[in-house]
């Protein structure tokens, strides 16, 4: 393709090829402080691609594929390219990768131990995780969280964090704008701007950590903690998996030993910090 | 070397995987994973020694290809409890079928639908059976399920609804308006028993549609899998069968389909290196076109031609259907765009 990059987030390497050189840039740019091994070759192709020739100049849009294609995927406008970037990079992911049961949650490290948060878009767990990364804990990742099937530990995958809508303000007001992605504003996801990872949580992409506790998160509401029984935790985690189907009997393992070994809690929280007091205080709990 | 031709050199093992640099594995795998076959490539090359990243990946592929089967042999099973009762046999086709008979082909092979062939005799009391038994529609459209039911060699396709895979029932290989007009009933009858219970097509038949489903009907997408299926079965059928071409033959010419069995077999002698018995081992010019639709693929596993693709594609359904059909179906389809 006319344009590319490479870019290795936890055990994936990617390839991305585009048509146009803008959504390489700023991949580039957002990915500079990740590792870069020129010699490995890649796990999984993305490709951000016009429809039609002509298309590349006039009304530019997006297409996204690869290894994997949704039949019937909108494309995006060239202005937001780097989403298309990055719905492409999950996309290959969420269809392609075997290696380790893929939850779709957030997680965070502290002391080998893993904290997972699972919940749809909106229950707060990017924000809760961004946050606590610029805290005392690792980040391993906003969109996915890899249990691996033989030791059930969980590996990272630190993509630049996708943040959405009111969070941006709220991470921006804490972080060096260098660590922040242009604003997308107006995407079908709402306005989304990307937060690179500190570069300890980089450094560390390789570092498994032990699941500790597991948590639900909600936006929205009363403060509250609810204990979770493993049947739940669960079917919730199928739900929240993108190839525990695929995996068969090895995900199956992997998932009823996560919910056997690691306690599981519903939070529901009416702001930031409320929620990561509840984290801190469920944590706490935890490893007494 | 394209990433196509180097894909294909190593299913044929006219390359040596030693001679590849790392970086060139993201093109083959690339290609591979375009073409449904890169669990495949990963058996193929099991054993041998390989960039760690890559030989990661292959065992991953490895790993997945063998759950998908069971689970496509416990989707057959499925078939089989429904309609058991009501006192239907069915016969396996393609994948599940090959992976039922423990055929070198199965190794890695992608399976997707469940296909099944019943006498057409048999067919509405299966639609029946498998509607109680938990599949249901996938098309809504009233002329797709008329146009199914009218002129195709299958039901409209059905999924259930728990397990969310799907089911093709066949009562014949190819449709019923296509120029030929396969031997059903011979079909159905000369099925063999494989090594897991299940009713397969004979050798002969089975590369017959093998054939037929890559050449005479479909488009050849997908094209380089379904012609590694045809290697690898003629390949073993013939190692233990020596009068296998002969039958094959007999067979392709009762089914009307000597032409697309014998442009099989010489695809597959020119692009994975089969040995093929002399009367077979001829040249045809037009084999060039479809060797060039089956190598269409960039080192990014994009379809490089859209002219021929779309040349393909048009012939697909010139042979599907008479003219006046076709261009009556082609009106309908241009008017509920």
């Amino acid at each position: 393709m006319r344009h590319s990059t490479r870019i290795a987030v936890g055990p994936v390497q990617f390839r991305i090829g585009s048509d146009w050189a803008a959504p390489v840039a700023a991949l580039e740019r957002l990915y500079a402080a990740y590792p870069r091994d020129d010699a490995r070759p890649a796990d999984a192709t993305v490709r951000l691609f016009a429809a039609r020739p002509w298309r590349r100049w006039l009304r530019p849009s997006v297409h996204i594929g690869g290894d994997f294609v949704v039949p019937g995927a909108l494309p995006l406008p060239l202005a937001m390219g780097l989403l298309a970037a990055e719905m492409g990079m999950n996309l290959q992911v969420a269809l392609g990768w075997r290696r380790h049961l893929l939850l779709h949650a957030s997680a965070v490290a502290r002391d080998g131990r893993a904290l997972i948060m699972s919940g749809e878009s909106g229950s707060g767990k990017s924000t809760l995780a961004a946050l606590l990364g610029e805290g005392d804990w690792r980040l391993m990742g906003d969109e996915f969280t890899l249990i691996d099937p033989q030791s059930g530990d969980a590996f990272a995958f630190p993509r630049a964090v996708s943040l959405k809508n009111s969070a941006i303000a709220e991470v921006a007001a804490r972080v060096d704008a260098a660590r922040l992605g242009p604003l997308l504003a107006a995407t079908p996801k709402g306005d989304v701007r990307h937060l690179i990872p500190r570069t300890d949580a980089i450094a560390a992409m390789h570092e498994s950590a032990r699941p500790a506790l597991l948590l639900f998160p909600r936006f929205g509401g009363a403060a509250s903690i609810e204990p979770m029984g493993e049947g739940e935790a669960f079917v919730r985690l199928t739900e929240a998996s993108t190839n525990y189907v695929a995996l068969g009997e090895a995900g199956f393992a992997a998932l009823t030993r996560l919910v056997r070994d690691t306690p599981a809690f519903g939070v529901t929280y009416a702001d930031s910090a409320e929620g990561i007091a509840l984290v801190e205080q469920l944590w706490a709990d935890v490893l007494k | 070397m394209s990433a196509v031709e180097a894909f294909v050199d190593l299913l044929a093992a006219r390359l040596d995987p030693a001679a590849l640099a790392p970086r060139d594995w993201e093109g083959v795998t690339g290609v591979a994973r375009s073409e449904a076959m890169l669990a495949t490539l990963a058996h193929r090359l099991d054993g041998a020694v390989l960039p760690p990243a890559i030989a990661a990946l292959f065992a991953d592929q490895r790993a997945a290809a063998e759950v998908a089967q069971r689970q496509a042999l416990w989707e057959a099973e499925m078939a089989r409890r429904a309609l058991a009762p009501v006192g239907i046999e069915f016969v396996l086709l393609k994948g599940a079928a090959y992976a039922a008979a423990g055929m070198a082909c199965a190794a890695g092979r992608q399976i997707g639908d469940l296909d099944i062939l019943v006498l057409a005799a048999d067919i509405r009391r299966a639609e029946n059976a498998l509607l109680k038994a938990g599949w249901e529609w996938v098309k809504s459209d009233p002329y797709d399920d008329h146009y199914y039911r009218a002129h195709m060699h299958e039901l409209p396709p059905m999924i259930h609804k728990a397990r969310d895979r799907m089911i093709d029932v066949h009562h014949t290989i190819l449709p019923k308006t296509h120029r030929v007009t396969p031997d059903a009933l011979a079909l159905v009858s000369d099925a063999v028993t494989s090594v897991d219970g299940h009713a397969v097509l004979c050798p002969a038949d089975m590369a017959v549609h093998c054939a037929a489903h890559m050449l005479a009907d479909g488009d050849l997408q997908g094209g380089l899998r379904n012609l590694w299926d045809f290697h690898a079965m003629t390949r073993d059928f013939a190692a233990t069968d020596a009068g296998f071409w002969g039958r094959l033959d007999g067979r392709a010419a009762l089914h009307g389909l000597q032409a697309a069995v014998h442009r099989a077999a010489r695809l597959s002698r020119d692009l994975y290196g089969s040995q093929l018995p002399e009367a077979w081992d001829r040249s045809d010019p037009a084999d060039a076109w479809f060797r060039r639709r089956l190598m269409a693929r960039d080192d990014w596993g994009r379809v490089t031609q859209p002219l021929l693709e779309q040349a393909f594609y048009i012939r697909s359904h010139w042979l599907r259907m008479p003219p006046a059909m076709l261009a009556k179906h082609l009106w309908t389809k241009w008017r509920k765009r």
